[in-house]
């Protein structure tokens, strides 16, 4: 007989840490994300799948976590934008290249979408073929999900050309590579 | 804006699947990719008792691409149709529409045939549905049936799927030879709900004469139409059809209501322009 519950208990692996929780069967992955594991990098927008800002990736690919229920993520792997920068080798941390535009660019006023905008364009960045140069087009399309209401998006769109471009320029030698979609590192 | 309580099953069969669905009765609802109903959890424009997941049932996640058509699994996302390329060639309007449907993220996650279950008339999904003459496979405990796209739509968000029932899949049939298709939109934002939509199909004779000319509209009417335009234009040359004929005709079909985000006379004003747009692209392309 299937069961039908209205708590269950949940084991995702989040940035790279297998992460366990008991949540009701109503709780938001967005929602599980912040108060019952305290990630608090998600952030919670809209609540309805419009403005984009609690994007993250559920086995690689861009989810809003509004929209998704935490009980149907259980086995499954997260990354939140606590998860796109990397440990060096002094125990500090690499910022994404995504990260890195941003900050270049003055991608971000208020910074309350910005999470969203990060793991979105990390995601697509990377599941892109890096050999040719980024058309506005795909730009468009990149950050066309993602609400944000200080920047008029101009800043934002120059940080994912710039981003782009760093990540062409640097190939093999980026943070995280073309090789292992973002769930795939290890613990940082 | 959370969900309302409500209890949760996700069953590892189909037959599981319509036995919980049975056993809760009519606050029970299917989740798939959640992506239209977890938004009216959260808003409480719908307050299910128990919702029974697909995600685990095998067999939902299929594309079959036959000449004949392009049969699409419960469970196939948005997405994985948008980049199937055999999809695409037997029937180039599932790539058109599915590519307005929402942002890459919503894509990742809502499914094809759950958009169409949820009957909204704003739905990219549904309309293509009608304009291809498509139907959907319903199983329930006593077997399987197939529903042709006018008695499966009701109303906005009904369809006449009721009870232990699971929309199991959709077929789109093939697009005819000597066709041409164009879907094109106007929105506020890229992404968002369409304003008005039209898909077009238009289908050439022997000697390149416009022989049919069929359109359907999103956010136009309660439920998906199909209308025929091909009086306006019919034996007309493809290069040279008198296209703002077919665009007043399809003027004068439509009944359209106004919301908040357009006025009915604005939405009427659009079925003209989109249609007109919509259809020279289409038969150049069934010329080419």
């Amino acid at each position: 007989m299937t069961p039908i519950d209205t708590e269950r208990s949940i084991t995702v692996t989040v940035n790279g840490v297998p992460r366990g929780a008991r949540v009701p069967v109503r709780r938001l992955l967005s929602d599980a994300l912040r108060h019952d594991l305290g990630l608090t990098g998600t952030h919670v927008g809209c609540e309805h799948g419009v403005c984009g800002a609690c994007t993250v990736l559920v086995d690689g690919t861009p989810v809003r976590s509004c929209l998704v229920l935490a009980v149907q993520v259980d086995g499954a792997a997260v990354t939140t934008v606590e998860g796109l920068a990397r440990a060096d080798d002094d125990g500090g941390q690499v910022l994404h290249p995504v990260q890195e535009a941003f900050r270049e660019c003055h991608a971000l006023q208020c910074g309350f979408c910005t999470p969203g905008f990060l793991v979105t364009i990390a995601a697509g960045l990377e599941a892109r073929n890096l050999s040719t140069e980024i058309t506005e087009e795909e730009v468009d399309e990149l950050v066309g999900g993602n609400l944000c209401r200080c920047t008029g998006y101009a800043n934002i769109k120059k940080a994912v050309r710039h981003a782009a471009d760093t990540m062409r320029r640097n190939g093999a030698e980026l943070p995280l590579g073309n090789s292992a979609p973002l769930h795939e590192q290890g613990p940082r | 804006m959370k969900p309302a309580p409500f209890r949760y099953a996700d069953p590892g069969s189909l037959g599981e699947a319509l036995d919980v669905l049975a056993a809760e009765g009519d606050g029970a609802k299917v989740l798939a990719g959640g992506q239209s109903l977890i938004p009216l959890l959260s808003m409480r424009l719908a307050a299910p008792t128990t919702l029974v997941d697909l995600n685990r049932v095998p067999g939902l996640d299929a594309v079959e691409v036959t000449g004949d058509g392009v049969r699409v699994g419960a469970l196939v996302r948005h997405a994985e149709l948008l980049g199937n390329p055999a999809a695409r060639t037997v029937q180039p309007l599932l790539a058109r529409a599915t590519a307005y449907v929402a942002h890459p993220a919503i894509r990742n996650r809502g499914t094809t045939v759950g958009s169409i279950a949820h009957a909204d008339p704003s739905g990219e999904m549904t309309a293509v549905l009608a304009l291809t003459g498509g139907s959907v496979t319903v199983a329930t405990p006593a077997g399987r049936s197939t529903i042709g796209w006018r008695e499966l739509f009701v109303g906005p968000l009904e369809t006449s799927v009721h009870g232990a029932a699971v929309v199991v899949d959709a077929f789109f049939p093939a697009l005819p030879a000597r066709s041409g298709t164009a879907f094109v939109e106007v929105s506020r934002r890229r992404g968002d709900y369409a304003v008005c939509g039209a898909g077009v199909v238009v289908t050439l004779d022997a000697d390149g004469l416009v022989e049919t000319v069929r359109a359907a509209y999103l956010s136009v009417g309660p439920v998906p139409e199909v209308h025929d335009l091909t009086e306006a234009v019919s034996g007309q040359p493809a290069a040279s059809a008198d296209w703002a004929a077919a665009a007043d005709l399809a003027r004068t079909l439509v009944d359209p209501d106004g919301d908040l985000h357009a006025s009915a006379d604005y939405r009427r004003l659009l079925v003209g322009v989109l249609t007109e747009r919509a259809l020279a692209s289409a038969a150049a392309e069934a010329a080419a």
